[in-house]
């Protein structure tokens, strides 16, 4: 049998849909995070499948799959740094508490 | 089954099994090593796809960078100290088992392995100069990356994957089509991590905690 793009949107499809339940479920701030790299890495698969698949996206795919990287690990930077913040001013890192803004 | 589609299951089902022990799991460190090991998968099915040096990327700064980061976030905002940090006897003997299964395999692929490279080609050596970078046999994305990133996209004229067309003496004869890369993005991520490490200095430095009299 031979592997399809298809193949690989299903891996990454797989991958998103855990990333978005894991950032639905999870109380934890940190977990949340975790749910938005498993987003990030589905987009990445699919960006470098069809780089593999397609010809038209030969580098294409690959250099977005960097940008995606790199925009990631900013990502994470930054939220873990607003985590600890949020979690010297409360005490908790759980994600029902930041209601400081609400209504 | 050919080696490609056993490798893509294995690497595919080690992954989307990993990212739904992510979400199922309650203990946000055990978490942390399921995504470990999804990361990991990732960046198989990257050299799977042919694009080492985005999976070196990704090994390099997922696992090396941003799973450290949130390792040492977890250890930060630990609610309670970890109960047990002694490693019971059944732990210890199978982590003998699977550090020799592992120390195993890879002198057997040391040993196994052609580590000299493909010598019956001849033509390969004096060549080498001239081929490094159009050969096909040798990987070819990171010197194209490289080229991108920097501002200039070779378009082969015989399509988008670069097979070079030789004449008798081996010369490349066609000259790859020079087009507009990728530097105004290159240029835009390098800001924008410079902005993001001075935004998470500025964030996670030190402070008194609510309460304490400020200064």
């Amino acid at each position: 049998m031979t592997i399809a793009v298809e193949h690989y949107l299903l891996v990454g499809a797989v991958l998103f849909v855990a990333g978005v339940v894991c950032m639905a479920i999870k109380r934890n701030a940190i977990g949340v995070l975790m749910g938005v790299e498993l987003v990030l890495n589905a987009a990445n698969i699919n960006f470098v499948a069809f780089a593999r698949y397609n010809p038209l996206f030969v580098l294409e795919g690959q250099v977005m799959a960097l940008f995606t990287i790199v925009l990631a690990a900013a990502e994470a930077a930054i939220a873990l740094a607003i985590v600890l913040n949020f979690y010297n001013n409360h005490l908790t890192v759980d994600v029902d508490a930041a209601e400081d803004l609400k209504g | 089954m050919s080696a490609e589609a056993l490798f893509f299951w294995l690497l595919a089902v080690t992954t989307m099994g990993c990212a739904i022990a992510v979400v199922v799991t309650q203990n946000i460190v055990r978490a942390a090593v399921w995504l470990l090991f999804t990361l990991g998968g990732v960046a198989g099915l990257f050299f799977l796809l042919g694009a080492d040096f985005v999976g070196a990327t990704q090994i390099m700064v997922y696992v090396g960078g941003t799973l450290v980061l949130i390792v040492f976030g977890v250890m930060l905002t630990a609610q309670s100290p970890f109960v047990t940090m002694r490693a019971g006897a059944g732990e210890w003997g199978l982590t003998l088992v699977v550090g020799g299964v592992l120390v195993g395999l890879l002198a057997g692929v040391l040993f196994l392995s052609p580590w000299t490279g493909p010598q019956s080609d001849s033509a390969a050596p004096q060549s080498r100069s001239v081929a490094l970078g159009s050969d096909p046999a040798r990987s070819q994305t990171v010197r194209d990356l490289g080229l991108v990133l920097l501002g200039i996209r070779e378009v082969h004229p015989n399509g988008s994957i670069p097979v070079p067309i030789r004449d008798a003496d081996n010369n490349p004869q066609s000259v790859p089509r020079r087009e507009i890369g990728y530097l105004l993005p290159f240029e835009l991520a390098s800001v924008h991590l410079v902005v993001v490490l001075v935004a998470a200095a500025y964030l996670a430095r030190a402070r008194r905690r609510t309460g304490s009299p400020s200064s």
